[in-house]
């Protein structure tokens, strides 16, 4: 039961992790309907560049801010100069244009900044907190990334429901030629929804670098485990993301803990085609599929 | 290929008769070319022909039936521990029974993931085959006392018959099985694409629910694209462990999967000549940027990841330009050519873009 217990509150953790990338990567399918496959090493090298501030004597949060908004910058970046002028090419193109661009990352990092595995600093401790003699599995930096990604959440939903700026990214995704018609800049609305996911990417790179320690590749796996969250909650619906992520945190927990790490993957895999063959959009999509 | 010779009647159709003769002719220009470069270039040349098996495959599938596959690794890693596991128990099983048994298994493997495949569509496809291509590796670490681990099977090179001489490379007779394979499975594709098989391919992807009107079996269609493919990509997976001379999870990496549709939308999606240009652009020009690379001083840390930047530059700087593949560009350069120099079409300069189909993909 105890092992049970933690396994629950590692999952959990990783779940929040995966959440947070399974969403970027719903952001920007719902805003211009691309997989943006270079989302985990857009994140790789924002912590990259958080870590390059720290080791430069910068505190540990300024760091934390320049990953946040470099991956702001880096995404508004990538939509205006590489996605836009392949807006009406057909989609498997912009999967490739994405994949280059995660080569291209991958290289560029330890050219600029060293090719040797680097550790990355945690915010706060990563010692199991104790609830009086017992220490649990649980630490204060587990904390505080529940935290920074439920607050993120929150300010996003604040966003994109309550402000006009929120309601007009949403009119640009769902119908631009309407949008367009009503005065919405939708050309803009689109680079800042890849600015807001890249952020909320980079925020999950931060979060999970002190735990994988800090390489080229490092994001790989954090991409496929978001993305497979995604596609089980509908990549249509920014709940079924977040749903779908923190599904794969404990399902990979629970396989990993129970039945070794090296199956994690093959458990990944047996839930995603267990929830497609009975969904096939995903749980929380709204679309119809249809069926001939 | 099942259909072609289900039909034998089809075997003296004019697809063949014009597939024929241009199998034949690349397979000398092949021969020949074998036999003059080096050992090196001629272990290079098969692995052109085994990606191009593979991407072939892919492009079948992805192109011409419109079913995304991420995790084509995946398939291949099937044909390829099939192999190692043959031939490790008989070592001296011929190399044809070993491949045709791969190619068999992984076809029938496919058939299970052709049904899962065909309840799927575009993105969510993709992140099934994307989950598989990093889940099945796992399989081969877990199981060490079958599949080896991470240290994998190791697999001896097929020897060259005696009576071409002691001394006759080995990477050769590998090129020459690779080609040959490449060359016939080209034959076999072209010639199904051809056929009604072919048409409904093309019609379940261009619209399902037009091609069902039609009196196509839509799932079906969609099965068999996905079990062709895998034969395809199990072929190239057995070619792949005697290549490789060794099968370990470590070799069919998401990478792998990732460069095969990297090969066919580079080459020109929906055609069997662009997933040969793919091939060679996959193998020659990691080749060729990091020769680039080493003969400029440069520190370690530039000089080693300098190939790997270039080529995701060449991917997003080919797809801002060339958005429809190198046969893509080839067929307009022709068209351009033809319409100033008054070729009428089907004359002249023909060459390997009569291989595909004659519709260019949009």
């Amino acid at each position: 039961m105890t092992r049970f217990f933690v396994l629950t509150l590692n999952g959990l953790t990783q779940g929040a992790i995966y959440a947070a990338m399974a969403l970027a990567l719903v952001m920007i399918w719902r805003a211009t309907k691309v997989i943006n496959f270079a989302q985990g090493a857009m994140a790789m090298f924002t912590s990259y560049l958080a870590l390059f501030a720290i080791d430069h004597g910068a505190p540990y949060w300024v760091g934390f801010l320049v990953a946040l908004l470099s991956g702001l910058l880096l995404g508004g970046i990538v939509e205006r100069v590489i996605v836009r002028p392949v807006e009406s090419a057909p989609p498997l193109n912009v999967v490739i244009l994405t994949l280059g661009l995660l080569l291209f990352l991958e290289a560029l990092a330890p050219m600029a900044f060293g090719g040797q595995i680097k550790s990355f600093p945690p915010a706060f401790s990563i010692v199991g907190l104790r609830f009086g003699s017992t220490q649990v599995a649980f630490s204060p930096f587990d904390v505080f990334t529940l935290g920074a990604v439920l607050a993120v959440m929150v300010l996003l939903l604040v966003l994109f429901q309550k402000t006009n700026l929120g309601l007009r990214m949403r009119a640009s995704a769902f119908n631009p030629e309407v949008s367009r018609l009503l005065g919405v800049r939708v050309g803009r609305m689109l680079t800042l929804g890849w600015a807001l996911a890249s952020l909320v990417g980079a925020l999950a790179g931060v979060l999970i670098a002190p735990s994988l320690l800090l390489y080229p590749t490092f994001m790989d796996d954090v991409l496929v485990f978001g993305f497979t969250g995604a596609v089980i909650g509908g990549l249509d619906s920014a709940v079924g993301a977040v749903v779908g992520g923190l599904v794969m945190g404990f399902a990979l927990a629970y396989v990993g803990g129970y039945f070794g790490s090296d199956l994690e993957t093959v458990g990944a895999l047996v839930i995603l085609i267990a929830v497609l063959m009975v969904r096939p959009s995903g749980l929380f999509s709204l679309q119809r599929v249809r069926r001939v | 290929m099942v259909a072609v010779r289900a039909r034998p009647n089809r075997l003296v159709s004019p697809t063949l008769r014009r597939h024929l003769p241009l199998a034949l002719g690349a397979g000398v220009v092949l021969f020949l070319l074998s036999t003059q470069i080096g050992a090196y270039d001629d272990y290079n040349l098969a692995a052109v022909a085994i990606y191009a098996i593979a991407a072939a495959g892919l492009n079948l599938l992805t192109g011409l039936n419109g079913q995304l596959s991420l995790g084509h690794g995946a398939l291949m890693a099937i044909g390829a521990y099939t192999a190692s596991l043959l031939l490790k128990d008989h070592r001296q099983f011929p190399v044809v029974v070993v491949l045709m048994i791969a190619m068999l298994s992984t076809g029938v493997i496919g058939i299970v993931f052709g049904f899962a495949a065909a309840r799927l569509r575009g993105p969510y496809l993709a992140g099934a085959t994307l989950t598989l291509a990093v889940a099945l590796p796992q399989v081969a670490t877990r199981y060490k006392s079958i599949f080896g681990g991470e240290s994998g099977l190791t697999v001896p090179q097929p020897a060259p018959p005696a009576w071409l001489g002691a001394d006759f490379p080995p990477e050769r007779w590998l090129a020459w099985i690779a080609l040959a394979a490449a060359v016939l499975t080209m034959l076999l594709l072209a010639n199904l694409l051809r056929s009604s098989v072919g048409r409904a391919f093309k019609a379940v992807r261009d619209d399902e629910a037009a091609a069902a009107l039609a009196g196509i079996n839509v799932a079906r269609t969609q099965v068999l694209a996905f079990v062709i493919s895998a034969a395809c990509a199990g072929l190239a997976g057995a070619l792949f462990a005697y290549w490789s001379g060794i099968t370990s999870p470590a070799g069919f990496s998401l990478a792998l999967s990732l460069q095969l549709i990297t090969a066919i939308v580079i080459g020109g999606l929906g055609s069997l000549a662009g997933a040969v240009w793919g091939s060679v652009v996959l193998v020659f020009v990691p080749l060729l940027t990091s020769g680039m690379a080493s003969r400029v001083n440069l520190p370690s840390s530039v000089a080693d990841n300098l190939p790997l930047a270039i080529y995701g530059g060449i991917l997003v700087i080919a797809m801002l330009v060339a958005p429809h593949g190198i046969q893509g560009a080839l067929r307009r350069i022709l068209a351009i050519g033809r319409a100033r120099w008054g070729h009428t079409p089907g004359g002249g300069q023909k060459g390997v873009v009569d291989w595909d189909d004659p519709a260019p993909d949009t």
